[in-house]
């Protein structure tokens, strides 16, 4: 087993990006005056000549990285998921997904996790725009090693990518020696037959926390792990579905739009089964420390451990 | 080239423009119009391109910012030979090639997907900075509208332009007057603007639009000018070429019926014939 690491999906994503631009010379990073808080800084300081600082002007951003596109350039850029999916939206659809250029649009410090900047920077949205854009794909990997490979997956990847990024520090569960990253393919981490717990982000570490807790309670949970929310891995949630009978779905999004109506949505078509969401209930954050707002708001342990409990 | 083949051209560009837009039953004549001398001046001498290479990565690019003017630009890549220009009979239609606004993914010639306002200057931007990236000497343009100007994207883009010195890019501003709801002067003004685009940082000049000695001349200060990006502000009529569309607001997104079809070929069919004339 390897080493365990905790640190905050963005830290990964900074040097994920180094790696990638070691092989890629077409790799260029632009940033919205966040460097140091989305953690392009760390590119930034290794290829100072591929890094553009936009300054504070999102859309901007959008279209410059799309022209690079267009240019042969693989932009990666970067600003809280607040502006670059969220104000940024219209220009990701126009001039970047419907022309599905190679542009990889990143929002960091997504979720709740945000903690004291409060319910203007706590993008709880960002799933939900990104999605609903054709020739969008959304990833949002749930700790260090499944970022690193999910960078690189993008970069190797034709055409528009989202990728979540996190600010808070989280405990690395994925072994780097056999794990494998193929973008629209979940992740069975727990295996199980009373109930599926369907987990994105940095809730996945939390429903396997849940999960050991509710094996000691002679429940076994399956723990599923959507790093790709976007093609959604269908076939696995309805095997899933069949052979559990119950869905829990845990992210740390608002549940309109993310991956607990993904999932919803593909049951209801296809194999109908009771869901139920865990996430942000269609209202505005606030300020405080991240762990004291993720229990406040649900995205726990004990909270996915009473939930399933109270589905079964 | 001289000053006379080039009116003619602009002239067959214009009877495109209305044949298109007649035949989609929608579009938006007034600004294809207004722009038609600056697209015909582009594409038969200022860019360095090839209709049978469209996608050449050494090509000169041009980004139809105001989208909506893509009357004007598929008439003009037709006459340059990137599409037959049968295709123009089409515009709008279910299937068709040429889309309501710019697609560059179905369309030879198109370098950038347009319509929303406000975003042709940022990525003009991404494609000037990649070829200073990469050492190349292609240029890169984009074709504003004066109402366009309101968008706040546009400044944005403006500020970094110029911050990093993109001498390889010229925006030119068709200054048509008009916007939907009435004249820019009285919907939301962006006058000077050519002193805004100097505090921005760009090298400016302002120009006849329809005249093309001082179009050229523009274009030409354009490639000399160095350590700055280049903005023409060219003063335009909108509607220009078809007598009753000149100045009208209400012909900015409107086809016109058959009489007024006729009409209009009939006034830039005596224009060609007189310029044919006149050689």
């Amino acid at each position: 087993m390897s080493v365990t690491v905790k640190k905050a999906t963005r830290e990964s994503f900074g040097e994920a990006l180094c790696e990638v631009a070691k092989v890629n010379d077409k790799v260029i990073v632009l940033d919205a005056d966040l460097a140091a808080a989305t953690k392009t800084s760390i590119f930034k300081k290794a290829y100072p000549d591929r890094f553009i600082d936009c300054g504070i002007a999102e859309c901007d951003m959008v279209g410059i990285s799309a022209g690079l596109a267009t240019c042969g350039k693989i932009p990666f850029c970067a600003s809280f998921a607040m502006f670059s999916a969220g104000r940024a939206f219209e220009q990701v659809r126009n001039s970047v997904a419907y022309p599905k250029l190679n542009v990889k649009i990143v929002g960091s410090h997504a979720g709740i996790s945000v903690g004291e900047d409060g319910a203007t920077h706590q993008c709880n949205e960002d799933i939900a725009l990104m999605r609903v854009i054709p020739n969008m794909v959304v990833l949002n990997p749930a700790d260090h090693y499944e970022m690193l490979a999910a960078v690189k997956a993008a970069a190797d990847y034709y055409g528009p990518v989202y990728i979540r990024l996190g600010r808070l520090a989280i405990e690395s569960f994925n072994d780097p020696e056999n794990y494998n990253f193929e973008i629209g393919k979940g992740i069975t981490l727990r295996d199980g037959n009373d109930i599926t717990i369907v987990a994105t982000g940095l809730a996945v570490g939390e429903a396997l926390k849940a999960a050991d807790e509710l094996k000691a309670e002679s429940i076994n949970a399956r723990v599923i792990n959507i790093h790709t929310i976007k093609p959604l891995d269908e076939d696995l949630i309805v095997k899933a579905a069949k052979e559990t009978g119950k869905i829990v779905t845990v992210e740390e999004h608002s549940i309109i739009g993310g991956l607990g109506e993904a999932v919803a949505s593909v049951l209801a078509e296809k194999y109908p089964v009771p869901v139920k969401k865990i996430g942000i209930n269609d209202r505005f954050g606030y300020s405080g420390p991240a762990t004291e707002l993720l229990k406040i708001f649900g995205i726990s342990k004990d909270n996915i451990v009473k939930t399933v409990k109270e589905q079964l | 080239m001289n000053n006379t083949q080039l009116k003619k051209l602009a002239c067959r560009v214009r009877l495109g423009v209305i044949e298109a837009v007649y035949s989609a039953k929608s579009g938006h004549p007034g600004g294809s119009l207004s722009a038609s001398d600056i697209f015909t001046y582009l594409y038969f001498k200022e860019l360095n391109i090839d209709p049978k290479n469209p996608k050449n990565p050494d090509r000169d690019r041009f980004v139809l910012s105001k989208g909506h003017c893509c009357p004007g630009l598929y008439s003009t890549l037709a006459l340059r030979g990137y599409f037959p220009a049968e295709e123009l009979k089409s515009l709008r239609h279910v299937g068709a090639m040429l889309q309501g606004h710019p697609d560059m993914k179905g369309t030879p010639g198109i370098d950038m997907s347009s319509g929303s306002l406000g975003q042709g200057l940022s990525v003009a931007c991404g494609m000037a900075l990649a070829a200073k990236l990469d050492n190349k000497d292609y240029r890169v343009y984009a074709l504003l509208g004066d109402g366009e100007s309101e968008e706040g994207q546009v400044w944005e883009a403006a500020m970094f332009a110029a911050h990093h010195k993109l001498d390889n890019l010229c925006v030119i501003i068709d200054c048509n007057g008009l916007q939907i709801d009435g004249p820019v002067a009285q919907v939301c003004s962006i006058e000077p603007i050519d002193k805004k685009m100097e505090a921005f940082g760009f090298e400016v000049m302002t120009i006849d639009g329809h005249n093309f000695d001082e179009i050229a001349d523009a274009f030409e200060n354009a490639r000399k000018t160095e350590g700055k990006p280049f903005a023409i502000i060219a003063r335009t009529t909108k509607g220009k070429g078809v007598s009753f569309m000149e100045n009208q607001v209400g012909w900015h997104g409107a086809a016109p019926n058959a009489e007024q079809y006729a009409q209009a070929v009939k006034e830039l069919t005596a224009e060609l014939e007189e310029l044919e004339g006149a050689e």
